[in-house]
């Protein structure tokens, strides 16, 4: 086996693991640290697949501000049911069913598509991808317009989100 | 070199972890950690067909890019609400929080 098939499979094994504990475990404290583990992996398969900057984006954005986000919103709205009492709803069981449900049609989907023994091209030597990356997010011919409607969403979200959570005694 | 279906039924099994997350967790802030990983299985999808597609199209980083941004700010406005509730309600269980319901 290849290098990259050996770490391919040790972080889509951590991923599921840590995902299969976030929906799982008990304290929350413990799931959002599962979460950054999981996402540790999910940084690992960017890497894995030549998206360097994406790596090191899911690691700044999602693990240093996402992240700990959620570890301070768990720490503020802590006094419910940390360890005790029952963590799912009395429905889980048909939740179950229904994700398999889902994971079972997706892996139908899959099989059935022809496409997937795919192996990717190699990037030539010459292409920068970043570079690359950067002139498709500021050129008019590319995608300069979504890119600013995304910041305009993130500013009126974080606004936003000041507001909702303002004392306004 | 990896074939692209490990990503792809990788990608699915973590959106079905996260889709049981999403419906049988009773805590609020439960929930967006589980919509945080469907959403990262959503990226994963998004990279691996660009890598496997072509390459010198970035359209699949970009949309990766967005996600993140979309994604940063469901949070913002989620654990804000969420807090919000709490301060008002003292709960944040997803069925205690049935103000609107008929």
């Amino acid at each position: 086996m290849a290098a990259s098939q050996i770490i391919f499979i040790f972080s889509a094994a951590l991923i599921i693991a840590s995902a299969v504990m976030v929906v799982s475990s008990r304290n929350l404290i413990h799931a959002a640290l599962w979460l950054i583990a999981a996402l540790f992996g999910v940084a690992i398969l960017y890497a894995v697949l030549d998206a360097g900057f994406l790596a090191v984006v899911q690691v700044v954005v999602y693990i240093g501000a996402i992240a700990i986000m959620f570890i301070f919103a768990v720490m503020l709205t802590h006094r419910d049911m940390r360890d005790s009492g029952v963590q799912v709803n009395p429905g889980w069981p048909l939740a179950a069913v229904l994700s398999l449900l889902t994971f079972g049609g997706l892996f139908a989907i899959l099989s059935k598509w022809n496409g997937l023994g795919n192996l990717p091209a190699p990037i030539p030597g010459t292409t920068n991808t970043l570079a690359q990356l950067g002139l498709a997010l500021t050129s008019p011919d590319a995608y300069v317009l979504p890119f600013e409607v995304a910041s305009v969403l993130l500013l009126a979200a974080l606004i936003g989100s000041v507001y909702v959570a303002m004392n306004k005694k | 070199m990896i074939p692209l279906n490990w990503f792809l039924y990788l990608s699915a099994a973590l959106f079905s972890i996260g889709l049981f997350g999403v419906l049988a967790r009773r805590n609020a802030v439960a929930i967006l950690l589980s919509v945080e990983l469907m959403l990262n299985a959503v990226n994963i999808n998004l990279v691996a067909f660009w890598r496997y597609g072509n390459t010198a199209s970035m359209a699949g980083q970009v949309f990766a890019i967005i996600v993140f941004a979309v994604a940063a700010a469901e949070v913002a406005v989620g654990l804000s609400l969420i807090y919000s509730i709490y301060r008002r309600r003292g709960t944040i269980i997803a069925d205690e929080l049935d103000l609107m319901k008929w």
